[in-house]
């Protein structure tokens, strides 16, 4: 239903739902605000923003430059209709033998589609923070979901195992997993300013 | 051991699990139409259809395709027949030729996925396609032909 | 014009009879099998291989190619020449590569080679008289069998008919094959013509579709192995040691060899010899090349150009006419190495036997890289069979003086003892060497009050391609023409009365070579460059002030208008985007550019490539088009993105993705108009790329306020 609601709705409510707990101690929300400095810097990594991006095209290397060969998002994320990403991109990272420019892979490589874009690039941190728990942008994702997501995707997982000689995200997965908890459990609070 | 179809026939492969899919269609199956021209998914030349849809076979480890069905450009149609082939022929779209097996097969799976594309839908299809004689102009008129050709 | 030729060359046209049936026309080679590689021994054709064409009972004609196909269409255009001579059914013409013989020599040349935009005019006579002379002597063979005179027999399609007497060449082939060729021939005035000067479809399409047209990399038989060779990563670099046990245990992997080149890992399939190589350890000693950087270099070639080199161009007194124009104009321009990067990697496959050698290749310079092979095998030239293969590609990297990537499959295959296909990777393509040399130019040019020149001093500085290569002695007085073609003999240096074009050839370490277009790359890039800024100097309109220079130069003068007038020159554009415009003469032929970009997200955006050609008469005008696209499309390659740097003698680029070409998604809209002419035909394959460079600068230029003088084109300066 929250799909049918303007995201402000959608966003009050959330606000709402989180004002009805008693809510996190102040100690509580620091410390998840704290948490989710380390959140942003995954989500921003060229790892992951690369394809988290508001335009069509998605972008490539540490560089984050625009990715060769005119790809784009296409009607499903999942690149042109006829050059579909899994044209190059496997479900793993190919042998070390084919060099470290051959395309990387993961299951289902691919960006968000169209309609829910997930934007992370360029975003301040009050803007990531909300973004990432909209569920009109999120994939409809509660904070269970999120959690798995970041847990156990397979896509996701790839930016610590990236292959050829590009940078694996820079926080440890455990840690990032552990910091994005903490943040959730506090209610996933914003950080202001 | 990994078993392929390829254009219909299965057959087994002695290889190792991690050589390109590329080279067992090329050195081992002994169908040199699909081409070697980069090696890592840049020029398009070894482009493929593996359960129909396109595939670089340069970068693709067999044992990922292993038990599917590979189609290469010999067995895009039995006798040039394939619309896209039609229209490559009516206009004479080739010039040293090394790319257009890789050309033809994505200009197929373009027109699988998309039957009436634009010239912005041939755009994101065929840019992983790199030809250095410089046919494009050719080969986004084709593509527009063969799709007319393809309604018959 | 009808014109009567002699057979100028001695046995040129002999006629030979064969059991089998059949006539032969052209010279009788001895010896070699054009059969598929896959299958070397398998039936015998119908008659013995020969030169220039042979017609089967079936009536098949098969045109024997003396050149190289390589995607320039002559596959098409030679037996398009023959085929309007012989009266031919065009759907019974076959074409094959010819073997590598003297035979097949370029016309007044000792050699066999493709190159230089030679072919279809170089051979515009010799394959007109090859169809020709058929002709004659199977209205011979008709009139003796109809019993009626030859002059009351014409040919049609393919048949010699007679009254209501018809026979088709087939059934004339034996009997044609037993008479005696005429000593003169007369040849077709221009207004008979039914084939040349039509659009003809490409001959080799069909194959080109469907994945059976087998080029270098597609050679296979039985027993053959593939290598890859490691090379010291600096040209001129030597293996001081190496270690191959690691290699050697790579299956498939079946010998480590060492060439002169580096070494070779032999195996069943090329993924086992790339393991293999990959697998090797090399202790390389870098040679004197090691602390070369193109970027150090540019900036000797800038101090070495403060002097004259030798003189290529001289007249009156350049430097006091410059002191006293009204205006001086000065500028510096430079162009990277430049690789060709054919689509087909390099690869050359090898067979040697007790008294003979077979050579699979796809190459530009059969005759050279039969003479190596004979060199390395100890056998006769006429002992080495040269198998030419479709090229994927070649912009002259497939015709290296030193017969590279041919000598070095031959020093593996006899290293190894057994059949071997060498493979070339890309990244072995991209840092093999054989570059396009960096050049720099300093142009100084005085204006008179008119704003036209009076005075132009313009040196240049780069490798030669000639030098220490067997065509040495093709330098006079020092001047290597490939380096200043297109500016010493430029139309705009005719009327100055006090010019001096000179030319330094510095000596490096790092393989040059021709690349499409050769010296024109970057002397048209330079000279439409130069002028252009002349003309804002002048404060004209670049088309006005080239039509005031060229007012000599009437082919200039007709494809530039031409040009200009299909592109709209004058008219407005879209907010955002600007036009330029060149004109260059090369190869013997003229072409005028009009190209309209804009800057689009941080990348130069090229829309539009309007390009009048006029190479005379064109014989397949399909064909012409197609070379104008693609030279247009290698231009733009080279003038946005082509650019090899190197950095302690080690090339920097290695494959696609840092050694960028033009892509779909980058392509203009190209539009060609061929200049009707009766002229004498020109070169096609490379006189599209010249102009190309200097009509997207100027267009820049005009776009952005901004003179760029440096190839690769940035969006931003």
């Amino acid at each position: 239903m929250s799909r049918l609601l303007p995201h402000s709705v959608v966003l009050l409510l959330l606000a709402g739902l989180a004002g009805c707990n008693s809510g996190p101690d102040p100690a509580q929300r620091q410390a998840a605000v704290d948490a989710f400095a380390t959140v942003q810097k995954v989500f921003q990594h060229p790892r992951c923003q690369n394809c988290h991006i508001p335009g069509d095209q998605p972008l490539q290397f540490d560089e984050g430059l625009p990715h060769a060969m005119g790809v784009v998002r296409g009607p499903a994320g999942h690149g042109a209709e006829g050059l579909p990403c899994s044209t190059c991109h496997g479900e793993a990272n190919p042998p070390a033998s084919y060099g470290p420019h051959a395309p990387p892979g993961a299951p289902h490589w691919a960006l968000p589609p169209p309609q829910q874009r997930m934007v992370t690039i360029g975003l301040s941190a009050p803007e990531l923070c909300r973004m990432i728990q909209d569920k009109g942008q999120n994939g409809s994702r509660d904070f269970a979901a999120l959690l798995k997501h970041v847990s156990e995707d397979k896509l996701v997982l790839w930016g610590w195992n990236p292959g050829g000689t590009r940078a694996p995200v820079s926080v440890p997965h455990a840690e990032f997993v552990a910091k994005f908890k903490t943040w959730t459990d506090a209610g996933a609070p914003c950080p202001t300013g | 051991m990994v078993s392929l179809t390829i254009n219909g026939k299965t057959q087994q492969f002695d290889v190792p699990d991690d050589m390109p899919l590329l080279w067992v269609l090329r050195d081992v199956a002994g169908l040199t139409g699909t081409k070697f021209g980069c090696g890592m998914a840049q020029c398009g030349a070894c482009t493929v259809h593996v359960d129909g849809a396109p595939l670089r076979a340069c970068v693709m480890p067999v044992a990922a395709v292993a038990g599917k069905s590979v189609t290469t450009i010999e067995g895009l149609s039995p006798d040039a027949s394939h619309p896209v082939q039609r229209a490559w022929a009516e206009l004479d779209v080739v010039q040293c030729g090394y790319c257009q097996s890789g050309q033809i097969m994505s200009a197929a799976a373009l027109l699988k996925a998309k039957p009436t594309p634009t010239d912005a839908d041939i755009d994101a299809a065929l840019s992983g396609n790199l030809c250095r004689c410089g046919t494009y102009q050719r080969i986004r008129a084709a593509v527009h032909r063969a799709a007319e050709l393809a309604k018959g | 014009m009808t014109t009567a030729t002699g057979t100028s060359r001695r046995d040129f046209l002999r006629t030979a009879a064969l059991g089998a049936g059949g006539l032969v026309v052209a010279f009788f080679v001895p010896g070699t099998n054009r059969l598929a590689a896959a299958a070397p021994a398998a039936a015998a054709a119908p008659f013995a291989p020969n030169a220039f064409l042979r017609i089967a009972e079936d009536d098949t004609i098969t045109v024997l190619l003396a050149h190289s196909e390589m995607g320039q269409g002559i596959w098409t255009s030679l037996p398009l020449l023959l085929a309007e001579e012989l009266d031919a059914d065009w759907s019974r013409i076959r074409v094959e590569h010819a073997p590598a013989a003297p035979d097949y020599f370029a016309v007044g040349m000792p050699m066999q080679f493709t190159g230089g935009s030679m072919t279809t005019w170089t051979e515009f006579e010799r394959y007109r008289r090859a169809g020709a002379t058929a002709r004659a002597l199977l209205i011979q063979a008709a009139a003796r069998r109809f019993g009626v005179k030859t002059a009351d027999c014409r040919c049609e399609n393919g048949a010699v008919v007679a009254g209501d007497k018809r026979a088709r060449y087939g059934e004339l082939a034996n009997d044609a094959a037993r008479l005696t060729p005429p000593k003169t021939v007369a040849l077709k005035d221009a207004k008979d013509w039914t084939f040349i000067g039509k659009p003809a479809r490409r001959l080799d399409s069909p194959e080109k579709i469907d994945g059976r047209a087998k080029f270098g990399m597609d050679v296979q038989f039985d027993g053959l192995l593939t290598a890859v060779v490691a090379r010291a990563p600096v040209f001129g670099g030597t293996v001081a040691s190496f270690d191959a046990s690691a290699a050697r245990r790579v299956p498939g992997v079946r010998d480590v060899v060492q060439v002169p080149s580096g070494i070779a890992v032999v195996a069943d399939h090329f993924w086992a010899a790339k393991l293999g190589r990959d697998a090797l350890q090399i202790e390389w000693n870098p040679g004197p090349n090691a602390g070369l950087d193109s970027a150090v270099l540019q900036g000797d070639f800038l101090k070495t150009a403060t002097d004259d080199g030798l003189p290529a161009n001289q007249a009156g007194d350049a430097a006091a006419a410059l002191a006293k124009a009204a205006t001086r104009f000065e500028a510096d321009y430079a162009v990277p190495y430049l690789a060709h990067a054919p689509m087909e990697p390099l690869n050359c496959t090898v067979r040697i036997e007790k008294d003979r050698c077979e050579v699979w290749t796809g190459t530009q310079f059969q005759t050279l890289d039969q003479a190596v092979t004979a060199r390395i095998t100890g056998l006769k030239p006429e002992q080495v069979t040269i198998h030419t293969m479709f090229l994927g590609g070649g912009f002259g990297r497939r015709a290296t003086p030193t017969s590279d990537f041919v000598s070095e499959a031959v020093e593996v295959a006899k290293a190894a003892g057994k059949p071997v296909k060498t493979v070339w990777t890309r990244e072995d393509d991209i840092r093999g060497g054989y570059y396009r040399p960096a050049f720099v130019h300093r142009v100084a040019v005085g204006l008179g009050t008119d704003g036209k020149p009076t005075a132009w001093q313009h040196r240049i500085v780069g490798q030669s391609i000639l030098g220490n290569s067997p065509f040495q002695m093709m330098i006079k007085n020092g001047i290597d023409a490939t380096s200043v073609e297109g500016v010493a003999d430029s139309p705009y240096l005719k009327s100055v009365a006090d010019r001096h074009v000179s030319l330094h050839s510095p000596e490096l370490g790092i393989p040059v070579l021709w690349l499409r277009s050769v010296g024109h790359t970057h002397t048209g890039f330079v000279m439409e460059s130069v002028i252009d800024e002349l003309a804002k100097a002048a404060g004209k309109d670049p088309l006005a002030y080239r039509r005031e220079l060229l007012a000599e130069h009437p082919r200039h003068l007709g494809v530039l208008e031409l040009a200009a007038e299909r592109a709209g020159w004058g008219t407005p554009l879209p907010p955002g985007r600007a036009r330029g415009l060149a004109v260059h003469e090369s190869f013997g032929s003229f072409a005028a550019q009009v190209a309209e970009v804009s800057i689009d997200n941080g990348a130069i955006r090229v829309h539009q490539v309007v390009c009048a050609i006029d190479c005379g008469i064109a014989v397949n005008p399909a064909g012409v088009v197609a070379q104008m696209e693609s030279g247009i499309v290698f231009g733009i390659s080279a003038a946005l993105f082509g650019r090899l740097d190197i950095v302690n003698g080690r090339v920097q680029q290695s494959n696609y993705h840092d050694y960028r070409v033009l892509r779909m998604n980058q392509m203009p809209k190209i539009d060609v108009h061929i200049v009707p002419s009766q002229e004498k035909p020109g070169g096609v394959g490379e006189v599209g790329v010249p102009p190309v460079a200097a009509a997207l600068a100027n267009a820049l230029s005009a776009l952005t306020g901004k003179r760029q003088r440096e190839l690769p084109l940035r969006a931003t300066s």
